[in-house]
């Protein structure tokens, strides 16, 4: 029965989030060259292909239903890397845990990297994500010397910031609908410790968030995190963590071969998730929040201490499969980017739109932004708000939610993530990408990818007219 | 050109269920394509002649929404088989349930053995349904997910004077269903095994002296509700079940002498 040889890769794929279960044809290439092949076979069975990396989209970028799905996480080789200049290239598939683990030992560290280690360098160009540097390092893209990429009309390209920039500019944010990367050069940072000096301390309100946020934008690392359940006067209030780089006259840590701890509190981090469960829900997840505020306010208030990088900045790996514990309808995260004016009063109305419509919000985190040049950008001057939802057993609520949600982010000005994205439609991504980026990606589209090879579920739902 | 999805764009997390009715132009499957589309499934409808499907995909498909699609596909053609599901999981982007319900029975006198019609029978009934329900389980058992439902029949149960092939197709089945079921729940899916009694179809005008019938409506109700359920064997209507339970302890040396 050859007649359909691509059912043999029939998949079940899910997104990061396990709110969406799709099937797919997929395929993993052990190596670039195997690349023109499938794509001709994509071609003879009428298909389109997606791209892949660790399937860390929060949305269904990385889904391609019902069309063929190309793994690339296999693709691991680092190809060149220059321990003098902290220049590394490496394959698509070379995960930010890779990375580090590779270059940290001749001291030089990822100059951004998103809250978790797990994602492959390809996804994070092709989302173009971000850490909790965004205000002082930019987007990752702002990183990358060259890139190599097989385009689907067959050509070889090589893309920098001064050759075929039109190209590096949208390749990079460009969610994988214009080519392949083949190879990534990236100019990692020197860090003269293995460790950052961190600050922790609580803010009252959102004016308090935002205006500590804003206050220490200019230090390394700023992040905040918003007690999701509080309200009225609280509304907003939250606790916030600032990391600088430590100097060589720091007497600073060496430590090479970090790894997360075992265990959190004491409690091994296997058994957290069983644990975890019953507070997954409205009112656990507020005495959460809750508990995690008042302790952060009156037990360990305005401290300052050192913390490996690994441990400050991929808190979301502390517990394998965590995203598991929302339960079988899985999590949405909204992630809002809004102008500075305008963020204290849009993050007010969303988190309480929120509350009210019965779906609080059970993690909010707070981070600082600004504009980059990159053509599906999501950055603004400004905020983002990041919320993780429990998918409700009536999703359509949730659905009518983001889309409340949705509009008046827009009024403000405001844009949106496709790594996180999960609700947005083409008429909502049109509205803050402008019909100018769209055509821009079109065109580029039309030249890089003639027969429209390149889609996946994001680019049908928010990009395809 | 590559394939397009004839689908509208909907909300990934409220997007509605994908079902494929094998044999849908008449009869069970007739009424199991509108019960889906009414539960708000995207059906796509296969038959040998697609005339009754696309009217029946225009009753169905008002207001813009498109709830059921026509497909031609003669079961008999085993080959065609495995391309025309990869032609479904794309344009309908996946199954999530898939309910093979063609079957024939022409009229077989008491004493006629035609080797043509038991052939066709053994074919559409038996053949065809291996064919299908295999290739649809073993996508189902990769994404471990889906229910799979075959029309099988209380004549599976016994081997009558009546219809030898069509006991025979039946009852083949059955044990194939069984078989997949015991194959593939530790992968997650759902195998329900149908034994629907009389139905008012076309079926009904070959076979002589029945009672109880209920409609197709009615049939597709109760094979809904199995689905929905879990359920492993169902008979339709349920009072099947005690009267099989007795009809298949009837002992040989009465049973032999019977004349239905």
């Amino acid at each position: 029965m050859s007649s359909a040889p691509l059912l043999q890769n029939a998949v079940g794929l899910e997104n990061f989030g396990h709110s969406l279960k799709r099937v797919a044809y997929v395929f993993r290439p052990q190596r670039t060259d195997e690349l023109p092949a499938l794509f001709e076979q994509a071609r003879a069975a009428g298909l389109t292909i997606g791209l892949r990396g660790s399937g860390r989209s929060y949305g269904d970028a990385a889904l391609n239903t019902g069309h063929i799905v190309l793994e690339l996480g296999a693709l691991t080789r680092i190809l060149d890397w220059n321990a003098e200049t902290g220049v590394i290239t490496a394959e698509p598939g070379v995960t930010i845990e890779q990375l580090w683990r590779h270059a940290l030992p001749h001291g030089w560290w990822p100059p951004v990297v998103p809250g978790t280690m797990f994602p492959t360098l390809g996804g994070c160009l092709a989302a173009n994500i971000h850490g909790k540097n965004n205000w002082q390092a930019g987007p990752i893209g702002e990183h990358v010397v060259q890139f190599t990429a097989l385009l689907p009309n067959g050509q070889q390209v090589t893309c920098s910031p001064q050759e075929n920039s039109q190209l590096f500019y949208a390749m990079i944010s460009g969610m994988g609908l214009l080519g392949i990367f083949t190879s990534i050069t990236l100019q990692l940072k020197k860090v003269h410790s293995s460790h950052v000096r961190v600050t922790a301390w609580t803010q009252p309100d959102m004016a308090g968030m935002l205006a500590a946020v804003d206050a220490n934008k200019d230090e390394d690392y700023i992040v905040g995190w918003l007690d999701a359940a509080a309200r009225g006067r609280s509304l907003g209030r939250g606790q916030l963590h600032r990391a600088t780089y430590l100097h060589a006259e720091d007497n600073a840590p060496q430590q090479t071969t970090l790894d997360l701890p075992a265990s959190i509190l004491g409690i091994p981090k296997g058994v957290l998730p069983p644990l975890m469960a019953p507070f997954v829900n409205n009112f656990g997840a507020g005495l959460v929040n809750m508990a995690k505020y008042t302790a952060d306010r009156w037990l360990h208030n305005n401290k300052t201490y050192l913390q490996s990088l690994v441990e400050f900045n991929f808190l979301l790996d502390y517990i394998p499969g965590w995203e598991r514990i929302y339960g079988r309808n899985g999590l949405v995260q909204h992630q809002s980017f809004v102008p500075a004016a305008a963020a204290e009063s849009t993050f007010r109305e969303i988190l309480k739109l929120a509350q009210r419509r019965g779906l609080p919000p059970y993690l909010a985190v707070l981070k600082r932004h600004r504009p980059d040049k990159f053509l599906l950008s999501h950055a603004v001057d400004g905020f983002s708000l990041a919320l993780d939802f429990r998918v409700p057993s009536q999703p359509a609520r949730l659905v009518s939610l983001a889309e409340e949600m949705d509009a008046i982010v827009l009024a403000n000005g405001g844009r949106f993530y496709f790594a996180k994205d999960g609700t947005l439609n083409a008429e909502r991504a049109r509205a803050y990408l402008g019909a100018e980026a769209l055509a821009s990606l079109q065109a580029l589209k039309a030249q890089t990818d003639p027969d429209n090879i390149l889609q996946n579920d994001l680019y049908r739902r928010c990009l395809a007219n | 050109m590559t394939a397009q999805t004839s689908l509208p764009s909907e909300a990934p997390l409220t997007r509605r269920k994908r079902a494929v009715v094998v044999g849908a132009s008449s009869g069970i499957g007739a009424a199991l394509v509108r019960r889906l589309a009414a539960e708000d499934f995207v059906v796509a409808a296969l038959s040998r002649s697609p005339e009754p499907l696309q009217a029946l995909a225009n009753e169905l498909n008002t207001g813009g929404q498109t709830r059921a699609i026509p497909y031609a596909q003669d079961v008999t053609k085993l080959e065609e088989i495995p391309a025309m599901l990869q032609r479904l999981v794309t344009e309908l982007g996946g199954v999530d349930v898939f309910i093979y319900c063609a079957g024939v029975m022409p009229k077989v006198d008491i004493n006629e053995f035609d080797l043509e019609k038991d052939q066709h029978m053994l074919s559409v009934n038996l053949a065809g349904a291996v064919a299908w329900l295999g290739q649809v389980g073993a996508l189902f058992q990769k994404q471990h997910s889906g229910h799979l439902v075959g029309i099988s029949s209380v004549a599976g149960d016994r081997g009558r004077v009546l219809n030898p092939a069509y006991n025979a197709s039946k009852a083949g089945l059955d044990t194939y269903l069984e078989a997949l079921r015991n194959r593939l729940s530790r992968h997650g899916v759902h195998v329900l095994t149908v034994r629907p009694g009389f139905v008012d179809t076309q079926i009904l005008a070959n076979a002589p002296r029945s009672f109880g019938v209920i409609s197709p409506q009615q049939c597709a109700d109760g094979v809904w509700k199995a689905i929905k359920s879990g359920k492993q064997v169902v008979y339709v209507p349920w009072w099947w079940r005690w009267l099989m339970l007795a009809v298949r302890n009837v002992p040989s040396f009465i049973f032999r002498r019977l004349s239905f």
